[in-house]
């Protein structure tokens, strides 16, 4: 009884908000980044439907033991990247974002049209895996590599990168290399957050990775906050628990719902340009 | 071989609606720079307005359609206002311009779902007389020539006021050089706001005219043709408004002709989009843009 028994029961009540509040952690995480190397991509749910598909065809018709179906999805996510970004990461600004996005269009059709991903209805039943546990594991894992890798050469480089490109190149930084290493880390988490996603949900469907969940993650970190690495933590946080919030306020309409993440969305942009962090973060970098 | 000509025919028709409204997204993005991501949202208010002044305010879809449109550019001033003008001088405004639009895309999305419903909904049958012409073997219909005729018309007219007239001459000085043109005494401000306007307006008109030929309309109808339209101005150069319908045009041909080869409509989207990304990485400004959009 006590404390333990008052967690189970909150537990019983919001585990699967909890659940995916981490999952949408993950994936705000793979998004950042990119955005940490100044490169907008909108192709991070296409990399994580790849690694979800991945996963539940391995776990579903060669019944790997499921760490190593998580693996091989970000494996499988983060080569993908690397054959994609050398040609794409040359684009600047928003014509990167319209070709990751073309990306991730050509990678829902695919899953529509092929037989081993299930077609239009998706990829049916994936077995039940991962659990709450697993989950943040692997958030604190990434949170904590996300903190050492922004303290290395490596995010130093991102860094130079995101400031100002022709003078990171001037100083010698291999920015190719650099921003195609961040696209590529990207995707391995997002494949890895697809993958434990798709053996919660016991399903994986080609429409859970279009246009709007793209812009979903993109959501997260704005209103977060991309300078420091827990701020789309945060944003993902928020912003999953928001319908859950509204209710408690007696909101369950669902436009009213979506009226306000937009805005949220609008007030953080235009007041807070760094996100949310930046209210009680007064580290400047 | 009627079949074929049959979908070349309404590729060509839904095409042109297309071409309308990447006209609009492409006229903000050679002014300013930035992609305006609210443009499918107007598309959406635009169709669902007219078909609320035609249902439910029993009006002729003549008077519906350019009080809708009137209605549209006023959803661009209220865009520009509220999402550019405030970061315009920001130095990632490209970025947060983007995201702003975004987000007044998802508040109009919800606005259209809370006022008009999530359903699907109709212009009612007597809306708009139809016709229909068997010629060769191809069947048309009045209705897709009155829509090509109003796009047609609605693209000239741009293109004419764009070369000939004053605030035309502006709207390219501000595309050209925004402190130059500041400079030699054009209002800017009220310059790009007047962009904003005709583009938005264009937008809502494509909306309509998708609405009446397909006869049915819902909230989330923008989404699809947000991507389409990325897809046509990417084709055509972003900027360009000639590109802009030539892309719309082939992008609606590419469409109807992948689903006669194929047989099937699941693949639709994907030659499109996979042509996109080739011309992206093979001629990333277009057929008929001149932009540095690359690396050297």
């Amino acid at each position: 009884m006590g404390l333990s028994h008052i967690f189970t029961q909150f537990y019983a009540v919001y585990g699967s908000l909890i659940n995916f509040i981490g999952i949408n952690s993950l994936l705000a995480i793979s998004l950042y980044v990119t955005l940490s190397a100044g490169q907008l991509s909108l192709g991070n749910a296409a990399f994580a439907g790849i690694g979800g598909y991945t996963a539940g065809i391995l776990t579903m018709y060669l019944n790997v033991p499921y760490i190593v179906a998580l693996l091989a999805a970000a494996l499988m996510s983060g080569a993908v990247a690397m054959i994609l970004g050398f040609p794409v990461l040359r684009l600047r600004g928003v014509f990167l974002a319209i070709a990751t996005l073309a990306f991730g269009e050509v990678v829902r059709i695919l899953a529509i049209n092929l037989q081993i991903t299930g077609g239009a209805e998706g990829l049916t039943p994936i077995p039940d895996k991962t659990q709450a546990w697993m989950i943040f594991t692997a958030l604190t894992l990434t949170g904590y590599f996300m903190a050492v890798l922004r303290r290395s050469r490596i995010g130093w480089s991102f860094a130079s990168i995101r400031e100002d490109e022709t003078a990171a190149k001037a100083m010698g930084i291999n920015t190719t290399w650099y921003k195609t290493l961040a696209f590529t880390i990207g995707a391995m988490i997002a494949g890895l957050a697809g993958a434990m996603s798709a053996h919660l949900n016991y399903i994986i469907t080609p429409g859970e990775f279009g246009f709007s969940a793209a812009v979903q993650l993109l959501i997260f970190n704005i209103v977060g906050g991309t300078r420091v690495w827990y701020g789309p933590i945060l944003g993902a946080a928020l912003l999953t628990a928001l319908p859950e919030i509204l209710r408690g306020f007696g909101v369950t309409a669902g436009p009213v719902r979506m009226g306000v993440n937009g805005f949220i969305l609008l007030m953080v942009i235009l007041f807070l340009p760094n996100g949310l962090v930046s209210l009680f973060s007064h580290r400047k970098d | 071989m009627n079949l074929f000509a049959q979908q070349l025919i309404n590729g060509i028709f839904i095409g042109s609606v297309y071409g309308l409204f990447a006209i609009g997204y492409t006229l903000v993005f050679g002014v300013l720079d930035i992609l305006n991501l609210a443009h499918a949202a107007v598309f959406t208010l635009g169709g669902l307005v007219a078909l609320w002044l035609v249902q439910s305010a029993g009006m002729s879809i003549w008077a519906a359609f350019p009080l809708a449109t009137l209605f549209s550019g006023i959803l661009g001033l209220i865009i520009n206002a509220v999402a550019f003008v405030p970061l315009r001088h920001r130095p990632d405004t490209y970025f947060s311009g983007l995201i702003s639009s975004i987000a007044l895309a998802i508040v109009f999305e919800s606005a259209a779902i809370g006022i008009f419903g999530a359903r699907t909904v109709r212009f009612p049958i007597s809306t708009i007389a139809v016709h229909i012409w068997q010629i060769a073997g191809v069947t048309i219909t009045s209705l897709q020539v009155e829509i090509v005729m109003i796009a047609a018309c609605l693209m000239a007219g741009l293109t004419r006021f764009l070369r000939r007239s004053r605030s035309g001459k502006a709207i390219r000085a501000v595309a050209e050089n925004e402190r130059a043109a500041r400079l030699l005494g054009v209002h800017v401000d009220g310059i790009i706001a007047f962009t904003f306007f005709i583009s938005s307006a264009l937008g809502g008109a494509a909306g309509i005219l998708f609405g009446l030929y397909f006869g049915a309309l819902s909230p989330d109808m923008g989404r699809s043709i947000e991507l389409k339209g990325l897809a046509v101005i990417v084709l055509g150069g972003m900027g360009s408004i000639p590109g802009a319908i030539i892309g719309g045009i082939a992008f609606g041909l590419s469409e109807v002709l992948t689903v006669a080869i194929s047989g099937t409509s699941n693949l639709r989207d994907a030659v499109a989009f996979t042509v996109l990304f080739a011309i992206l990485l093979l001629r990333p400004s277009g057929l008929f843009g001149r932009r540095q959009i690359r690396e050297t």
